[in-house]
């Protein structure tokens, strides 16, 4: 009597959100579901591990908190013997299984929520291939957690408008060792081996599968508090002005006039942390920047497949690599956390929200793997499959307008970060020479916003000195 | 108990007695009994009040007879201890905490002259530092709960936008709260007569007792109340702000961000509902291999889910803190974890503060009990089961009785009371014995926990000893329709009883209000009514107490209905 159902594997994570849409796949036997995995082909079934389903325990349950295990891992199943004890919106019921086996992979912890249908552990019929379940649990829980809140919106395809500007530059500059910097550390990590989170925050690390490790504690003492977890979750992308590029004014056209539309969880974490940005004191310091060099080398590489965003972020990240100062954060109020990698982080517009996948060590990355790299998050956000390292690691913010023709704009420091750099159009203008001629170069404005607790007016003037140098004698770029 | 303090107060009649002072030292002054009910038992026993006047004379009669035989056992003590002739008071009562209170109403009722002794404040721990500050500040946190609960409200069609609170308002209120208590029990005690003796009391030897420095009071019996203080395990450093105890944590001078509760019971528990409600982040450190030890594990599993799990709260369990720091020149609070079986440090925690509610020790230093050859264990005063004091050489101490914490039986400000009444009952010749599994206990969480009697590890121990059989029942309070308007249905009642006699052995309650449900099953054990007689009374429709009406109907009792008090028919 059990369906054999022919999902594909459903990862656990989906529990945090789950898909009422999936109940659809649900019965009402009140056993566990257990599929068999089908080759591709369709061919006689060889495979010999099967997917333990929440199964629907009454006729209006579309999902089930998984109470308690009452079996664990490598444990030996008998037919008929209680597995799991499920909570439906009505009871507690001991759910049993249809077949021998050994429970391989628990893939919804107790207290986990799954949609009906959706897998929830998986069952080897020998011993033998307990490993073989586990290593497929795992995969499934990798792409599992794509589906993190972050990036799990609402219905159409997320298109990540890659926002970026023609550029072109002069100028020569000199790339300068890295100077050594160590990242702020609990003073209880024991040198940071051991993170110090507290409770709610491990607990919400483990719900939205953030690495805690990968994450800078703002509480007393650089303590991981719940808004760090949050704020990395929720890919805090802060640019006050980004807006989705080609599909627009086709999502414009969805939207229902005079209704009032609650916001989705990445729209809820954006407004979070746009009211957080209040309480750091910023200032902005703006500076134009010559592209003609810059423009010229793009379209002589483009073909390799260098981006504009990778080329930008790739000067971006030498000048940083100069000025430690303004790669640095201020997250207690009473220090400098200085970064130990430059991690630039790209604003990108996806539908209904934004989110920052972010270029991890870009100054020590060649400019054509980080076109690569940038070309993969832009088709993982899309997606909707960043992981949390790739959006929220971000030391430095770059976010660009150009491609509008917006020439400057300002945006918002995202929290937990020294600065934010807005970049306008690269333009034709009218330039007054030295000599006193008159010439037409491209150029474009750039407007950095910064916290002034650990970065000072003059620290961004030198930033940007060396960052126009880099971008008007752009040999550098391609090493 | 508190209900019957405040009926007293609010009842002006009551008042007046209190000019009925016993200022004489004669041992029974001829005053007509009625008069020395509390407001609420003599309005319970009005009707009978006719019956209480041959009861005086009989009583009086009974004294005189104690009273021969008192000289008698002095003659006998060879005049060394110096017993005196003629006594101050038929009994004097050490503390005035709930439990002397309830054993001071209860000797007044009876009819003897009664006098407590108190040296730090009338109410004892319950009141001021306890059950009923606690109270106050969980009335708090649940409304807080409440109001926060935006799934919960929505549910409900309620729109409640962002609750906030003043902390010295809660604090205010649970502080005020223990005030008035304590006034309502001063009140009552004044009222009815007995003499309330400030200083702090010593046994200076038989029926004698010191209060103060050199006041020196006899009575004919002597009952100790001292209570208890919060056990603070060696290594851990209070200094009443970062590490402190639930005598700091119910002034509530600060709502920590993050704080350590070491030890998951009772006050541990609630004052994590407490914490987490008002904000805080809270890190049980248990020693035990399992939170919440003394519960009833299938109760202490649920409760975990519903009161530990979703909430702001993480936990270590099999561990000891050997070290408690607290935050000093800007570092936080450290706890050093040693694994609780192999002693091997595990870690050490950083948090803001530190609450340790490891259990309370029973307050008895300075008692004079070697002047009566006393020795305490593990501080405990041991008495037997009619809470008479025992020995040094195993005999017993005549006239002298410890009832409450300081004897250790169950620490609980209602046994104590309870057993204060049963000394009282033996004092005034009726033999009574304390069924401790009768009494019941309460968390008060949200949702609350409650129980009364034996777990089902317990029980089934017992049967296995005993040779019985035992079953256990269980409803939800998915299944309550009053739960379900109040969108609480999470809670479970489960009821362990022998199938063969229908006897209840245990019954734990979690869910809405289970400490105000668990008194039908408590007083059910205390009485001995069995399951298929419960299964017959009534319940109002729809009322949480049908969950243990559906309970003790769930119930498979082989045996055949009993004879039921209320069977006999009754004209209308």
């Amino acid at each position: 009597m059990a369906h054999l159902l022919q999902t594909s594997f459903l990862p656990s994570s989906q529990c945090l959100r789950p898909n009422p849409d999936r109940s659809s796949s649900s019965t009402s036997s009140p056993m566990v579901q257990i599929s068999r995995r089908r080759s591709k082909t369709g061919g006689a079934v060889q495979a010999k591990i099967r997917e333990i389903f929440m199964p629907a325990l009454s006729s209006t349950m579309t999902e089930g908190k998984i109470v308690s295990w009452v079996k664990s891992e490598g444990e030996k199943l008998a037919k008929g013997e209680s597995v799991v004890v499920v909570e439906s919106d009505k009871a507690d019921m001991d759910v049993e299984t249809f077949y021998d086996g050994y429970l391989a992979a628990i893939m919804v912890e107790e207290g986990g929520v799954a949609a009906v249908g959706s897998a929830i552990a998986l069952l080897a019929e020998t011993e033998d291939e307990i490993e073989a379940a586990r290593s497929k649990a795992a995969g499934s829980g990798s792409s599992a957690a794509s589906s993190s809140p972050a990036t799990a919106s609402t219905s159409a395809d997320p298109i990540p408008a890659e926002i970026a500007a023609p550029i072109a530059a002069s100028a020569p500059i000199a790339a300068a060792p890295v100077a050594k910097l160590a990242s702020a550390v609990h003073p209880a990590s024991d040198g940071g081996k051991r993170v110090v989170a507290s409770p709610y925050a491990k607990k919400l690390a483990k719900e939205l599968k953030v690495e805690l490790a990968a994450i800078a504690g703002s509480g007393p003492l650089g303590r991981i508090v719940a808004k760090d977890v949050e704020t990395a979750a929720a890919a805090p992308v802060p640019v006050a002005a980004v807006t989705a590029a080609a599909p627009a004014p086709a999502a414009a056209s969805n939207v229902e006039l005079g209704t009032v539309v609650p916001f989705t969880t990445m729209q809820g974490a954006v407004s979070r942390n746009m009211l957080e940005s209040l309480s750091v004191p910023t200032f902005r310091v703006g500076y134009t920047i010559t592209t003609d060099a810059l423009d010229a080398l793009y379209k002589k590489i483009k073909s390799k497949g260098v981006t504009m965003t990778a080329l930008l972020a790739k000067a971006t990240a030498l000048a940083l690599a100069k000025h430690p100062v303004v790669n640095s954060s201020c997250r207690d109020g009473n220090s400098f956390t200085y970064n130990s990698s430059i991690n630039i982080a790209v604003a990108v517009a996806i539908d209904g929200g934004l989110i920052t996948p972010v270029l991890q060590d870009a100054d020590k990355s060649d400019i054509y793997s980080l076109s690569r790299k940038w070309k993969e998050l832009v088709d993982k956000a899309r997606a909707k499959q960043l992981q949390p390292h790739e959006y929220n690691t971000g030391t430095f913010t770059l976010s660009n307008l150009g491609m509008f023709g917006v020439d400057r704009f300002d945006a918002i420091l995202p929290p937990g970060t020294g600065a934010i750099m807005a970049v306008g159009a690269s333009q034709p203008t009218a330039v007054g020479t030295k000599d006193g001629r008159i010439g037409i170069k491209n150029q474009m404005q750039v407007n950095v916003t910064a916290d002034h607790r650990v970065i000072y007016g003059a620290d961004l003037a030198a930033f940007l000195q060396t960052l126009s140098k880099i971008i008007e004698d752009p040999k550098d770029l391609t090493f | 108990m508190q209900a019957s303090l405040s009926l007293s107060v609010s009842n002006p009649a009551a008042i007046p007695r209190s000019s009925h002072g016993f200022e004489s030292s004669i041992p029974f002054p001829s005053k007509p009994v009625n008069l020395r009910f509390c407001g609420l038992r003599r309005e319970a026993l009005g009707f009978s009040s006719a019956s209480t006047y041959p009861l005086s004379t009989s009583r009086s009669s009974r004294s005189v007879a104690r009273s021969n035989k008192v000289s008698a056992s002095l003659g006998s003590a060879n005049g060394s201890s110096s017993a005196p002739k003629s006594f101050d008071y038929d009994l004097i009562i050490i503390g005035a905490g709930v439990g002397g209170h309830g054993a001071a109403l209860h000797a007044v009722e009876k009819g003897l002259k009664t006098a407590i002794v108190e040296g730090d404040v009338v109410g004892g721990t319950c009141v001021n530092r306890g059950c009923v500050p606690s109270k106050a500040l969980l009335a708090v946190s649940g409304r807080m709960r409440e109001l926060q609960n935006e799934h919960h409200l929505k549910a409900l069609g309620l729109q409640v936008s962002a609750a906030g609170y003043d902390r010295q308002g809660v604090a205010d209120h649970a502080n005020n709260l223990a005030m008035k208590i304590r006034g309502n029990l001063t009140n009552s005690m004044k009222a009815l007569g007995v003499d309330i003796l400030t200083g702090f009391g010593a046994v200076l030897g038989p029926q004698k007792v010191k209060v103060g420095k050199d006041t020196v009071v006899t009575a004919k019996d002597i009952i100790i109340a001292t209570g208890s203080v919060p056990f603070v395990p060696k290594g851990i450093e209070v200094d009443g702000k970062t590490v402190i105890t639930s005598d700091h944590a119910l002034k509530l001078e600060f709502v920590p961000d993050w704080i350590a509760i070491v030890g998951s019971g009772y006050i541990g528990l609630e004052f994590s509902d407490v914490y987490t409600a008002l904000g805080s982040e809270v890190t049980f450190v248990e020693a035990l291999d399992q939170l919440m030890p003394g519960f009833d594990p299938e109760i202490g599993k649920l409760a975990q889910r519903v009161l530990i799990n979703p909430r702001k709260i993480d936990y270590h369990t099999g561990v000891f803190a050997t070290k408690i720091t607290p935050a000093k020149d800007g570092k936080p609070v450290t706890i050093e974890l040693i694994d609780a079986k192999t002693k091997e440090p595990k870690e050490t925690l950083e948090v803001d503060a530190a609450l340790i509610a490891t259990g309370r020790a029973p307050f008895t230093n300075g008692l004079g009990l070697e002047n009566i050859n006393v020795a305490t264990q593990r501080g405990f005063i041991p008495v037997d089961e009619r809470m008479r004091v025992i020995d040094s050489n195993g005999d017993l101490v005549p006239h002298l009785f410890c009832i409450g914490d300081a004897n250790g039986k169950m620490m609980l400000a209602h046994a104590a009371s309870a057993q204060g009444i049963s000394v009282v009952e033996q004092l005034t010749g009726r033999d009574h014995v304390l069924n401790h599994l009768s009494i019941p206990a309460a968390c008060f969480t949200h949702p609350e926990i409650s129980m009364v009697g034996l777990t089902e590890p317990q029980a089934r121990e017992k049967a296995e000893l005993e040779g019985f059989e035992v079953a256990v029942a269980k409803t939800s309070f998915k299944a309550n329709t009053k739960a379900l308007a109040e969108n609480e249905g999470e809670g479970l009642a489960k009821l362990i009883y022998r199938p063969d006699n229908g006897e209840i052995l245990g019954v734990h309650i979690f869910g809405l209000h289970a400490a105000d449900l668990i008194h039908e099953a408590s007083n059910a054990i205390a009485l001995g009514t069995r399951i298929q007689d419960l299964k017959l009374a009534v319940h109002a429709h729809p009322t949480l107490s049908e969950v243990l009406d559906e309970l003790f109907k769930s119930a498979k009792v082989n045996a055949h209905v009993g004879r039921s008090p209320v069977a006999e028919p009754v004209a209308v």
